[in-house]
């Protein structure tokens, strides 16, 4: 599956972007980023708190019980701020 | 206006750039061709030099290329779908502006002012919320990313 991360999180990760392939029993978004705490210390610092992360999948916004699956586009960004 | 199987059809355009946009063109561009449409609302939104009680010298924003302009069609579809609109047009900048740069542009075209003032007010409304952008401001002690208000989320729950 596709990760993307914006803003301060692209910065704590180090990454824009990245492909992962987290073991089966990984089926929703907090799967996934408890799976990712476990990658490294950035990944750690990054979501060591979850209430100022939101999530979209698939390019529509999301929540951290959403279902995915390996082929979805998972992005994890703080709360927007456009306009 | 009204499409050929008699439903109400409303124009929309939505555009994600960097460069800067032309305000009289677009609004002029809402209406043209189209002599239903009573009144053109718009809202202009401009970095401030100033947030969070510091001095702003530049201001970046970040988005979600593929979301951001599927985020910016659904809000205008249900912009459109609550008031008879004939047209609407967003325009939302990213990379780096500075104090008085335009950063977005809404545009709403309808029969009367009371759609289009309150479908502009509801599209800025929802776009602060509902739209992927993140702005990241450069002030005197570094750079720091601008978090979320609540008072948008109120402002937005209440549409």
């Amino acid at each position: 599956m596709k990760l993307l991360y914006f803003a301060w999180l692209r910065q704590r990760t180090g990454l824009a972007e990245e492909t992962v392939s987290p073991p089966a029993e990984v089926r929703t978004v907090a799967e996934l980023v408890e799976w990712l705490r476990g990658r490294g210390p950035g990944y750690a610092e990054a979501f060591a708190d979850l209430r100022p992360i939101r999530v979209a999948v698939n390019q529509e916004f999301a929540r951290f019980d959403t279902a995915i699956g390996p082929g979805d586009e998972i992005a994890l960004f703080p709360p927007v701020t456009g306009g | 206006m009204t499409g050929s199987d008699g439903t109400a059809t409303c124009r929309i355009d939505i555009a994600v750039q960097t460069e800067d946009f032309d305000v009289g063109a677009a609004i002029t561009a809402a209406a043209a061709g189209d002599h239903g449409v009573g009144g053109v609302a718009s809202f202009v939104g401009l970095v401030r030099d100033q947030g969070g009680g510091e001095a702003v010298s530049a201001m970046t924003l970040e988005h979600y290329p593929g979301m951001t302009e599927k985020a910016l069609r659904t809000i205008a579809d249900e912009a459109a779908r609550r008031w008879p609109l004939d047209a609407v047009r967003i325009i939302h900048r990213f990379g780096r502006l500075l104090p008085g740069e335009r950063i977005v542009l809404v545009v709403t075209a309808s029969a009367h002012r009371d759609a289009a003032f309150d479908a502009c007010r509801f599209l800025m409304d929802w776009l602060k919320t509902k739209a992927p952008f993140w702005k990241q401001e450069e002030t005197p002690d570094g750079e720091r990313w601008v978090a979320a208000k609540a008072e948008d989320d109120i402002a937005a729950d209440r549409w």
